[in-house]
C-alpha cells in the first residue's frame, strides 16, 4: 500500500501527467473517470451475458410445453435473478459506465467531481452480485419470488437467502446514489466556462435528470427491502395482514420506486439517441430544448402514474381513471422526443454506420413497446392483460430494443474515441443484423400468445401455445448467441487492432470529446476548453 | 469562437480548494435527499393507513368498537350484506358464519354469530381481518362488538361462538345496496406465544 502512495508521490514530483500504476492495482485504486468507466461497462457486459444465460435457461424450459428441463422452483429463480441482474446488473451499470466516461469529457471537466466515491461506487457492486449469485446456491435456492419481490411472497412464502438478496439490493443502491451523487455533482460544479445550461449535450442533460430520480427513488427501494427483512426476519407486520399491516401497500411503496425506475433505464437512452441521429444526418438536433424539458417532464409524470401496475389489486374507479390517463399523459412527451428525432433526419444527409444502425432500430422498435405500453394503460384491457406475456413482450421492447439497444449503439458510436481505433465493421454489421432478427422472432410473438392468455413466471403452459413458444425460444437462443459476435468485436477492440482513427472519428460528429485526441488521453481538459 | 475564458486556465491552489468545498455543500444536500426520501418510503406507511382510514379504500374497517346511539331506522332502503369467512393457508380452524347473507335497514342493530373449531391437537391462537367489498362501504359499517377485534385462543378441539354486532350508517352512499364482509383467520400462535401460555392455564 505504502509503496504504492510512494510510487504515485514520486511520480507527482516529475510529471504531472503521471502513468496509472500497472496490473491489478491499476484497477483497484484507480479514480480515474475514464478506468471507472471501463470497469462499470466490462462489469455490465459481464452481467448481461450471465443475465442472458439464465434467460438461455427460461426458454429451453418453455421450447415445448411440460416441465423438462428444471423444476418449477428453479425456474421461479431464473425468472426472478434474470430479472434482476438484466436491471440492477447490466442496464444501470452501463449507463453509469458511459456516464464516468462521457459526462467529463462531454462538459470539458478533467474528471469526476468526486474520484474517490467514484472507485467506492463501482467496487461495491461486483460484491452485491456475488452475495446474490451465491444465494443460488444455497439450500431451498436463491430469490424465487420474481424481481418485484411482493409480499407476501418475499415475506412468508420465502427462503433463507432473502436476506441476502435484501443485502445485495441494499449494496446495488448505495452503489447507484453514490453514482448519482457524483453525477449530479460534476454536472453542477464542473462545466468548463462557457457551458451554460441550454448549451450542454443532451446525454449529459439526461443524466442530469436520471440522477436526480435516483436519489429520489433508491432509497424507497432500500426503505421496502428493509421493510421485507424485518416483516420476515423480525417479527415486524408492515405487509402481514393478521398483524394489522397490507399487502397491497407494499405494491404501492415498491411501484413508487418502481416506475420511476423505468424510467432510469430509459432517460439516458433518449440522450445516447439524441448524440447519435444528428451526428449521422449530418443535421442539428431538432427542437433541442423541447428535448430537454420533454425529459424533465417524463421525469416528473414517472412519479404519479405507479399505480397503473396495480389495477387489478381493486381501486375506486376514480383511481384507476387517473392512473389510466396520467399514464397515458406520458406519451405526449415521449412522442415529442420521436417526433424530434425523425424531424433530425428529415431532408438531412443520412449514412448508415453501425451506431446509427442501432439508433433506428431503437427509434423503431422502442416506439412499438411505447405503444403496447399505451395499450397497457387502458385499465378495462390491463384487467386483460395483466400478468399475460403482453406485459414482457412490452417491457422487452423497451428495455432490449429500447434500453440495451442504445447502450450497444452508444459502444459503438463512442469505442473508436475510446480505443484509437476503428472496431471490426463486419462483425459490428454481423451483430447489428443477427441481434434484429432475432430480437423481433423473440419478443413479437409474445404479444400473441400474451393476447391469448399465457401467464407470465409459470414453467409450462397450454398445448395452444406450443408452436409460438418454440419461435420464441429459437429467437431467444439465437438472439443470444448473436451477442457472443459483440463479445468477439470487444475483445479484438480492446486488443487495440484496426485502423486508427481521425480526433472526429465520425464525419458529422460534433460536441468536446471529438475536439481531443483519439484514443482519448488518460486525462482530458486539465485546462477547461473554451466553448464556443 | 472568439469568447474568452471565464475564469484563468490553471486552477490555483485557492479556487480548487473553493472547488472542493462546493462540492462538499452540495453532497451534503444531495445526502439530505436521500436520507429524506429513506424516511419517505417508512412515512409512506402511517400515510397509507391514515388515507385508507380516511377513504376506506382499503376496505378495512375501524379497528375498535362504535358506538351505537339511538337513531333513526331508515326502512326505505334494504342494504343486503355478504359474509364470507376463509382461512389463511396453514390455518386449521373451521370458520363459518351462521348466515351467508342478511338483510338489514341502515341505522338498525343487527347481530351475527360466527362459529369457529379447533380440530387440532394444540392450542391455537387466531386473528381474524375484516374487509368489506366495495371499499367505500367499510366506512359506513360500524361494529359495536366483534371477535376481530382481539386475538382468539383455541384449545385443542374446542368450539366456539363469536358474536359480531353492527349497525349501517345511514350516511352510506346511495349507490350502494349491496357489499360483502369477509372475516380471514390467520394463525398467529407463533407471535402470540405469551398469550397462549397465559390464557391456556
Amino acid at each position: 500500500m505504502s509503496t504504492v502512495t510512494d510510487t504515485i508521490h514520486h511520480d507527482d514530483d516529475h510529471h504531472e501527467h503521471h502513468a496509472p500504476p500497472s496490473g491489478i492495482k491499476r484497477w483497484l485504486y484507480t479514480t480515474n473517470h475514464k478506468d471507472i468507466g471501463t470497469l462499470y461497462l466490462w462489469f455490465a457486459f459481464i452481467m448481461f451475458l450471465t443475465g442472458g444465460a439464465m434467460a438461455m435457461v427460461i426458454r429451453a424450459e418453455l421450447f415445448q410445453p411440460g416441465l423438462q428441463i428444471v423444476d418449477p422452483n428453479f425456474f421461479n429463480q431464473m425468472t426472478t435473478v434474470h430479472g434482476l441482474i438484466m436491471v440492477f446488473g447490466a442496464v444501470m451499470p452501463a449507463f453509469t459506465g458511459l456516464a464516468n466516461w462521457l459526462v467529463p469529457m462531454m462538459i470539458g471537466a478533467p474528471d469526476m467531481a468526486l474520484p474517490r466515491m467514484n472507485n467506492w461506487s463501482f467496487w461495491i457492486l461486483p460484491f452485491a452480485f456475488l452475495i446474490l449469485l451465491s444465494s443460488l446456491f444455497m439450500e431451498g435456492g436463491g430469490p424465487a419470488f420474481g424481481w418485484t419481490f411482493y409480499a407476501p411472497l418475499s415475506t412468508t412464502y420465502s427462503g433463507d437467502s432473502t436476506a441476502l438478496f435484501v443485502f445485495s439490493v441494499h449494496i446495488m443502491g448505495i452503489s447507484s446514489i453514490m453514482g448519482a451523487i457524483n453525477v449530479i455533482v460534476t454536472i453542477f460544479n464542473m462545466r468548463a466556462p462557457g457551458m451554460t445550461w441550454m448549451k450542454m449535450p443532451l446525454f449529459v442533460w439526461t443524466w442530469l435528470i436520471t440522477a436526480f430520480l435516483l436519489i429520489a427513488v433508491m432509497p424507497v427501494l432500500a426503505g421496502a427491502v428493509t421493510m421485507v427483512l424485518t416483516d420476515k426476519f423480525f417479527g415486524t407486520s408492515f405487509f402481514d395482514a393478521a398483524g394489522g399491516g397490507d399487502p397491497v401497500m407494499f405494491q404501492h411503496i415498491f411501484w413508487f420506486f418502481g416506475h420511476p425506475e423505468v424510467y432510469i433505464m430509459i432517460l439516458p437512452a433518449f440522450g445516447i439517441i439524441s448524440q447519435i441521429v444528428p451526428t449521422f444526418a449530418r443535421k442539428r438536433l431538432f427542437g433541442y430544448a423541447s428535448m430537454v424539458y420533454a425529459t424533465a417532464s417524463i421525469a416528473l409524470l414517472s412519479f404519479i402514474v405507479w399505480a397503473h401496475h396495480m389495477f387489478t389489486t381493486g381501486m375506486p374507479v376514480f383511481a384507476e381513471m387517473f392512473f389510466m390517463l396520467a399514464t397515458m399523459l406520458i406519451s405526449v412527451p415521449t412522442g415529442v422526443k420521436v417526433f424530434n428525432w425523425v424531424a433530425t433526419m428529415w431532408r438531412g444527409s443520412l449514412s448508415f454506420e453501425v451506431p446509427m444502425l442501432f439508433a433506428l432500430a431503437f427509434i423503431v422498435l422502442f416506439t412499438i413497446g411505447g405503444l403496447s405500453g399505451l395499450m397497457l394503460a387502458i385499465t378495462p384491457v390491463d384487467f386483460q392483460y395483466h400478468d399475460t406475456y403482453f406485459v414482457v413482450a412490452h417491457f422487452h421492447y423497451v428495455l432490449v430494443t429500447g434500453a440495451i439497444f442504445s447502450i450497444m449503439a452508444a459502444v459503438y458510436y463512442w469505442l473508436p474515441k475510446w480505443t484509437g481505433k476503428m472496431f471490426d465493421i463486419t462483425l459490428a454489421k454481423w451483430h447489428f443484423w443477427c441481434s434484429l432478427v432475432s430480437v423481433n422472432v423473440l419478443f413479437f410473438p409474445m404479444h400473441f400468445v400474451g393476447l391469448a392468455g399465457m401467464p407470465r413466471r409459470i414453467p409450462d403452459y397450454a398445448l395452444q401455445f406450443a408452436d409460438f413458444n418454440k419461435w420464441i425460444s429459437l429467437g431467444g437462443f439465437a438472439f443470444g448467441l448473436s451477442q457472443l459476435i459483440f463479445l468477439a468485436l470487444l475483445i479484438k477492440a480492446c486488443s487495440k487492432k484496426g485502423e486508427p482513427v481521425s480526433d472526429q472519428v465520425w464525419e458529422g460528429a460534433e460536441g468536446l470529446e471529438w475536439e481531443i485526441p483519439s484514443p482519448a488521453p488518460y486525462h482530458t481538459f486539465e485546462t477547461p476548453p473554451v466553448i464556443k | 469562437m472568439n469568447k474568452k475564458p471565464e475564469q484563468p486556465p490553471e486552477a490555483t491552489g485557492a479556487s480548487k480548494q473553493k472547488t472542493q468545498t462546493n462540492h462538499g455543500k452540495m453532497v451534503v444536500k444531495l445526502l439530505a435527499v436521500v436520507l429524506g426520501m429513506f424516511g419517505f418510503g417508512f412515512a409512506l406507511v402511517p400515510l397509507y393507513d391514515v388515507f385508507c382510514d380516511l377513504t376506506g379504500l382499503n376496505g378495512k374497517t375501524a379497528n375498535s368498537a362504535a358506538v351505537y346511539e339511538v337513531m333513526e331506522v331508515d326502512e326505505s332502503r334494504t342494504i343486503t350484506i355478504d359474509f364470507i369467512t376463509r382461512t389463511n393457508t396453514g390455518m386449521a380452524w373451521k370458520f363459518e358464519a351462521e348466515k351467508r347473507q342478511v338483510k338489514v335497514h341502515p341505522g338498525q342493530m343487527n347481530e351475527i354469530n360466527f362459529t369457529v373449531n379447533n380440530p387440532t391437537t394444540h392450542s391455537v391462537v387466531g386473528q381474524a381481518v375484516p374487509s368489506v367489498s366495495p371499499g367505500t362501504a367499510a366506512l359506513f359499517l360500524n361494529k359495536t362488538e366483534c371477535f376481530c377485534f382481539e386475538q382468539q385462543v383455541l384449545q385443542a378441539g374446542e368450539s366456539a361462538v363469536m358474536p359480531m354486532r353492527f349497525y349501517v350508517d345511514p350516511q352510506l352512499p346511495d349507490d350502494i345496496s349491496y357489499f360483502a364482509l369477509q372475516y380471514t383467520l390467520y394463525d398467529v400462535t407463533a407471535t402470540a406465544g405469551d398469550l397462549v401460555m397465559n390464557r391456556g392455564e
